[in-house]
Parts: C-alpha cells; structure tokens; sequence
C-alpha cells in the first residue's frame, strides 16, 4: 500500500494518474475540489487557506489509514493546497485505486468527505468587498 | 502556556502565537476554553472551538501542565 499525504503551495493534477496507477489497480478513482466562481450569488475573487501543517499531516495519515481498513486499496493520494486560489484552481485532490472499482469510487467519496469533516485546513472566502471565514459562524 | 490560533481565531486575537504563561494556568482542556472565552468572547459565537494538544483533537477533561503545544482549532473549512 502506497500513500501520498502532501499539503502543497501548488496542486499539479496531471501527477495523479501515475501515483495511483499500478498493475494490480483496475480502478481509479479521482476527486479534485476547486475554486467555485459564486457562493449564493455572490462572486468571489478568491479562497484563501491556512492550515496547521503538523496536525494536518497526521489527521491525512489517519483518514488514508482508515480508508485502507475499510476496504482493499492499492494506492491513496491526499493532498491539500494552501495560499490563495483563484476560480478554477484545484484546492484539494484526493484519490484510490483498487482491483476494482466499487472500493476506489466509495474510499474516494470517504477521503473528501473525512478530510472536509477533521483535517485542520481553513478557507476564507474573498469577495470584491468583504471576507469570510467559511462555517465559522452558524 | 502557549497558545497557537488560526482561521478565524487567528483574526480575533490579532496574532497567531501567544504566550499566556502570567494569565493562564488551566488545569484542563475544559478550562482553557472557559478562560480564553472569559478574555475573547467572540470566541463563544463561533460553530465550534476545539483545542489540539501536541497536534491530536484533545478531548476536554485531558489535564495539562502548559508545557504541551496548544492549537485553537475553530471550525475547519478545508475541501
């Protein structure tokens, strides 16, 4: 089992295919989160994120540890950018590949929604004349 | 005891470090919380407020000797 936990400045996502691809994987399965243009109508300029990087790291290590328990994965990506991101950037990648597809497309949707859920990343959201911190406040 | 904040806990305090040595001495998690609610009490408006102890989701009743890294953890917003 081979992992990629990174939080990166940049995100390349055409490195993907070649970190998840191996001989034993007939699936693989990709989500890449990025830069959405309006947030309820509002356009947004940019999305800044921060992170604890330490604390970051382990939580990833922890969610591709737990995908892998769940089900029968060859290769697991998890990486996470952070600086500011403008529309049409990837912000996050996250990705697995299984002998077949049914446990890449199911360990995908678990790695985005886990890391979303506990993995210390913060967005703030620009728009042309204010900023948010996104779910800070209910 | 010092404390690191970030998001918008970073923004509240106006710094991403702090070193509350003098003014706070909290036996607990749970009472780190309270005490740094008591001097920011915007921190009470937020979704949630967890406290990392040595880079792990530290659980309230965890005791502390001030000598651990502490983390502010507000609502994470990653993705």
């Amino acid at each position: 089992m081979k992992k990629v936990i990174e939080i990166v400045d940049e995100i390349d996502t055409a490195k993907v295919y070649a970190e998840l691809s191996d001989a034993n994987s007939g699936g693989i399965c990709v989500f890449v989160g990025a830069v959405r243009e309006f947030t309820n109508n509002e356009e947004v300029v940019a999305l800044e994120f921060e992170t604890y990087k330490a604390m970051a790291l382990k939580e990833m290590e922890k969610i591709a540890d737990a995908a892998m328990q769940k089900w029968s994965l060859n290769k697991v990506v998890m990486r996470h950018a952070v600086g500011e991101k403008g529309v049409e950037e990837p912000v996050v990648i996250v990705g697995a590949s299984s002998a077949h597809r049914d446990a890449c497309f199911e360990a995908c949707r678990f790695l985005i929604d886990t890391l979303k859920e506990t993995v210390p990343i913060w967005k703030k959201e620009k728009f042309k004349n204010k900023t948010v911190w996104v779910s800070a406040h209910p | 005891m010092n404390v690191l904040f970030f998001g918008i806990t970073k923004d509240i305090v106006g710094s991403s470090e702090i070193n509350f040595s003098n003014e706070l001495k909290p036996v607990n998690v749970a009472e780190l919380k309270k005490q740094l609610i008591k001097s920011y009490p915007e921190f009470s408006k937020l979704n949630s407020l967890a406290v990392a102890v040595n880079s792990e989701y530290a659980d309230d009743d965890l005791p502390l000797n001030g000598n651990e890294e502490i983390a502010i953890i507000p609502p994470v917003s990653g993705g």
